[in-house]
């Protein structure tokens, strides 16, 4: 290892004898090969997602389609559309983006089907249309899930966006790619590209995570933060107590009934 | 007025959920529709605000046919409760009953007055409003429940045993709080129940469903338990018919019987008299202007008639109790008579078995 090269990089100097740019170049190319995936995944997988758990049809068939691209690994599909698009972006967004839409798409289909059918009910019986039931009821019920899932997505893309070295761009790949190929095992240098920028891809990802944590909170409903926080920690408020107890029982009654 | 006719629902696989169904709901009552599951009451109730769409027959509300009104248009003027109530967990109290007239268009101090008047008239206390359902005990939940479906005023309501989840001594609670609360806003009400003795209670009309959704009987309470139109509907009353009957007449329809009534400070002599000639060895004492004190065996009488040393009835009855509850205290007591008193201590006469039976009998009388 080569410590004493690692603050000027991450300062932003270039990593001496490797063409590695500094750390600073790395993270904006890095942060910006997962933002916009991000963003497509969010416009394709939420509508297709909301649509598809509101009306109840067709959501198996959305999720396993969204599975398939999974299946294929992030490395295959990254080389498949370069060899396609050749050069630039484009690769690095295709492939990032069927990665993140899968939990997004997934998660939103779920929270929202899992809608308790009575407060549906409930809401069509007074004169909610369809669209006031999914704006005013699907969606801020489904929130917390809905987050949970782009959290998922978002860690998956930061990791995952490293591949976009391998045909050639830059990101915190960069290190990563260069160190494994001048090789480690010989080199103090490529050692110290190779575990600092994996370490930074990590504390990256854990940031991103906490990040949208925070969002969740300012998305999420009060009223279902609260209850998701008393049920972490397994005590009901006072005085709901009994009522709870009571609603449980008759909610597991007719699950078994 | 809620007018049923012919109406039918079939389902695609054959099913008859409700068969035929001719049904008239007089505008401000409450009728209760009963019957064990797979009757189609839920199903019914259902139809009328196009839950469920009838697949044969008209239902009109105030003269319009349902199918004729958009479906959300419809909902809107038509308050729903159901069992599990719905409420909206990310909602509280206040937005909760806030959702239908925020959704036809109320500007905000409207809503702010007519949430805090419901949330009194309903009975629930101070400080709920900001309160998420989660934090609510199931009673106030209930209540949180017919208030949103009372937010717009609607001239009918639809309710599926709206009391259906709460413990029993809550549930008693709720309905006389429900049957005070329609005695002041005279709401058309169609009530789903499959308790035949919530509908007893509730309903100013009942109709009793078999399964398959065939109406067997359609009357006040008190007709079909006096009249039951057949088996079916007996075996459905169940036991205990005479009791449920009694529960339903207050005491005031029945003239009391004065009595072997003595004042204070009467001779024993003529106290023991006015025993016999009714043919009873006990007394009623009464006070100046007929105040209760108690009654007295004959034979334990002080003389002048005291009205300290007299035993205390350990249960009196009032005007609104009910004649089951005259007949427990009848029952209860030694002398085998319930005492009816009005404003805590004022003796109105004395309810006897004989008066009870009779009331049951003239009571069927009257009506065939």
């Amino acid at each position: 290892m080569n410590w004493e090269h690692v603050l000027p990089w991450l300062a932003g100097q270039e990593y001496p004898n490797t063409g590695v740019p500094g750390v600073p170049t790395l993270l904006y190319e890095h942060l910006l090969y997962v933002v916009v995936p991000l963003v497509l995944a969010l416009a394709i997988a939420i509508p297709v997602g909301l649509w598809v758990g509101h009306i109840g049809k067709g959501g198996t068939l959305a999720i396993n389609i969204a599975n398939g691209g999974r299946a294929i690994p992030s490395l295959g599909i990254i080389i498949i559309a370069f060899i396609a698009f050749s050069a630039g972006f484009i690769p690095v967004y295709i492939t990032l983006t069927a990665m993140a839409i899968p939990p997004i798409l997934t998660n939103t289909y779920v929270g929202v089907r899992e809608v308790d059918p009575e407060i549906r009910d409930a809401a069509a019986g007074m004169g909610l249309s369809g669209w006031e039931i999914l704006r005013g009821v699907e969606i801020p019920m489904a929130m917390p899930v809905i987050m949970a899932g782009v959290r998922t997505s978002a860690v998956q893309v930061v990791a995952t966006a490293t591949l976009a070295a391998y045909i050639g761009l830059g990101g915190l790949g960069r290190p990563i790619f260069t160190g494994l190929a001048i090789g480690p095992q010989f080199n103090p240098d490529a050692k110290t590209l190779l575990v600092v920028a994996c370490i930074l891809v990590a504390i990256l990802a854990v940031l991103t995570e906490q990040l949208l944590g925070l969002a969740e909170r300012a998305i999420v409903p009060t009223g279902l933060m609260r209850k998701h926080e008393q049920e972490r920690r397994g005590s009901p408020p006072p005085g709901a107590a009994a009522a709870d107890t009571a609603q449980r029982s008759s909610e597991q009654s007719a699950v078994s009934a | 007025m809620i007018t049923f006719d012919a109406v039918r629902k079939q389902y695609p696989d054959g099913t008859v959920a409700v068969d035929d169904l001719d049904l008239q709901v007089e505008e401000g009552d409450v009728v209760v529709l009963v019957g064990p599951s797979g009757c189609g009451k839920t199903t019914t109730m259902r139809m009328v605000n196009r839950m469920i769409e009838p697949t044969g027959g008209t239902i009109t509300v105030d003269g319009t046919d349902i199918m004729s009104t958009d479906p959300v248009k419809l909902r809107r003027d038509i308050g729903y409760v159901i069992q599990q109530i719905g409420l909206f967990p990310h909602r509280t109290t206040a937005e909760n009953i806030a959702t239908v007239p925020e959704l036809v268009g109320w500007d905000r101090s409207r809503i702010r007055e007519r949430v805090a008047e419901l949330i009194d008239t309903v009975g629930l206390p101070d400080g709920v409003a900001d309160r998420y359902p989660h934090q609510l005990s199931g009673g106030q939940r209930q209540r949180v429940g017919v208030a949103r479906a009372l937010a717009t005023d609607p001239p009918v309501m639809l309710m599926d045993e709206p009391f259906g989840a709460v413990d029993p001594i809550v549930r008693g609670r709720l309905q006389d709080e429900f049957l005070r609360l329609q005695a002041e806003v005279h709401k058309t009400i169609v009530f789903v129940t499959h308790d035949i003795d919530e509908a007893i209670k509730m309903g100013d009309r009942i109709a009793i469903l078999s399964e398959g959704g065939v109406l067997q009987q359609y009357e006040t309470p008190a007709s079909i338990l006096a009249h039951p139109a057949n088996a079916f509907v007996e075996d459905f009353l169940g036991e205990e018919r005479g009791l449920k009957r009694l529960s339903l007449i207050p005491v005031k329809e029945v003239t009391a019987d004065r009595g072997p009534v003595v004042t204070v400070g009467t001779n024993a002599t003529d106290a023991r008299e006015v025993a016999r000639s009714q043919g009873a060895d006990w007394v009623v004492i009464v006070g100046d202007d007929d105040t209760l004190r108690g009654w007295s065996w004959t034979d334990e009488l002080a003389d002048p008639v005291d009205g300290d040393a007299a035993k205390p009835f350990v249960t009196q009855v009032e005007a609104q109790d009910s004649l089951r509850t005259a007949l427990d205290a009848l029952v209860s007591s030694w002398t085998g008579v319930a005492v009816r008193v009005s404003g805590g201590d004022r003796y109105e006469g004395l309810l006897t078995r004989e008066l009870l039976t009779a009331e049951l009998h003239d009571d069927a009388r009257a009506r065939l």
